[in-house]
């Protein structure tokens, strides 16, 4: 698994995780908050939970016009 | 919750009980804490019943609402009545006097819990932004949860915040913190605001309401003299700054930028309009 690969699979594990989902449900090109059915409250919990388990700082507006797990991941590996 | 606590003060949006000299404050205004009209009338009765009790030694304030301790100023309301009188033909004098009233008198309620002679610390969770923050900022002390997210989006809505925080959050942590945070509008998680010592104590979610008890309770075993003593000295006047905050933001707030945002932000059926996928906002359950 590249390294890529591993951040957008923590992300995954984590979002199912804190919204009770299945893992395997998940996929990169979802639409994460039809996905989670979560709100833009529950977004910021979930930029919460990304900035503590990678140790990195996401501004929200990084993130302002992220949809996809795929998206978000991406911005993840830019602060890594 | 002690059983010799009393329920001093049962208010629409915020209840208060006084256990020993512990004032435990509760605001449970629901989606988020919106300061309007009426928070701003009961935190003014807030202020009045301690204000008049010297049986108060320390104060902690916390929410009920699962969104966050507070999502800062009603703009739904704030937009709505500025709508209404521009309709009953009201002057754009007569408009501001009617903001700078709301400002003098949340000014007051921020500046009595600011310059109380016990310890007061906000608990809190979730979204801490704008109002809330202030509200937070004008407590001595924040243990936040991990949850917890700090931020000022006012420059999003073409204006600066109001009810105090610049000169108080410049007096916590420094003016670099304060100039990222007003002119980026970004919000800050708990961690970080922890590391930068904005937040006294970083607890795990759900406990944060426990662990202020507990530190006000340690307040409570000093002399209440020293306190006050103590609190005196470590309380700067910030009158001049604070005056200067409510004339600025005055003038901004006619500006038909303010205009355009607060009708934005009004039509979005979202809690918090202005953050990520802000329109995907949902109800939430009572």
């Amino acid at each position: 698994m590249t390294v890529d690969d591993q951040v957008l699979d923590s992300l995954l594990a984590l979002a199912a995780e804190r919204f009770r989902r299945d893992r395997a449900t998940l996929k990169g090109p979802d639409d994460l908050f039809d996905a989670l059915d979560i709100d833009s409250v529950d977004a910021m919990a979930l930029l919460t939970a990304l900035e503590e388990r990678f140790g990195v700082e996401i501004p929200d507006y990084e993130v302002q016009d992220v949809r996809t797990f795929d998206a978000l991941a991406a911005v993840v590996r830019r602060r890594l | 919750m002690s059983e010799t606590s009393t329920a001093i003060l049962e208010r629409e949006c915020l209840t208060a009980r006084l256990d020993g000299g512990l004032l435990d404050v509760e605001l449970h205004r629901e989606p988020a804490n919106e300061i309007g009209t009426k928070m701003l009338e009961d935190l003014e009765a807030l202020v009045r019943v301690f204000s008049e009790n010297d049986r108060v030694r320390a104060m902690v304030l916390r929410s009920r609402a699962r969104r966050g301790f507070s999502a800062g100023a009603d703009l739904r309301e704030l937009h709505r009545q500025n709508v209404a009188r521009k309709q009953s033909g009201a002057s754009d004098g007569a408009r501001l006097s009617e903001v700078r009233a709301f400002l003098d008198r949340i000014h007051r309620v921020m500046n009595a819990i600011d310059h109380t002679p016990f310890t007061t610390i906000a608990a809190v969770h979730g979204v801490v932004f704008g109002g809330g923050f202030e509200l937070a900022l004008a407590c001595d002390l924040i243990v936040a949860d991990k949850s917890a997210r700090f931020c000022f989006p006012e420059l999003r809505l073409g204006l600066i915040p109001g009810f105090g925080g610049i000169p108080r959050l410049r007096r916590d942590v420094g003016a670099a913190v304060t100039r990222d945070l007003i002119l980026t509008g970004r919000s800050l998680g708990a961690s970080r605001a922890h590391e930068i010592g904005l937040v006294s104590q970083l607890v795990g979610e759900g406990q944060s309401h426990a662990v202020a008890r507990r530190v006000a309770e340690q307040s409570l075993r000093f002399d209440a003299k020293t306190t006050r003593s103590a609190l005196g000295f470590l309380t700067p006047d910030l009158s001049a700054e604070l005056e200067r905050e409510k004339d600025l933001f005055c003038e901004l707030f006619l500006s038909p930028v303010v205009d355009d945002a607060l009708a934005r932000f009004d039509e979005d059926e979202g809690a918090m309009p202005y953050l990520p996928a802000g329109s995907k906002t949902k109800e939430v359950e009572a």
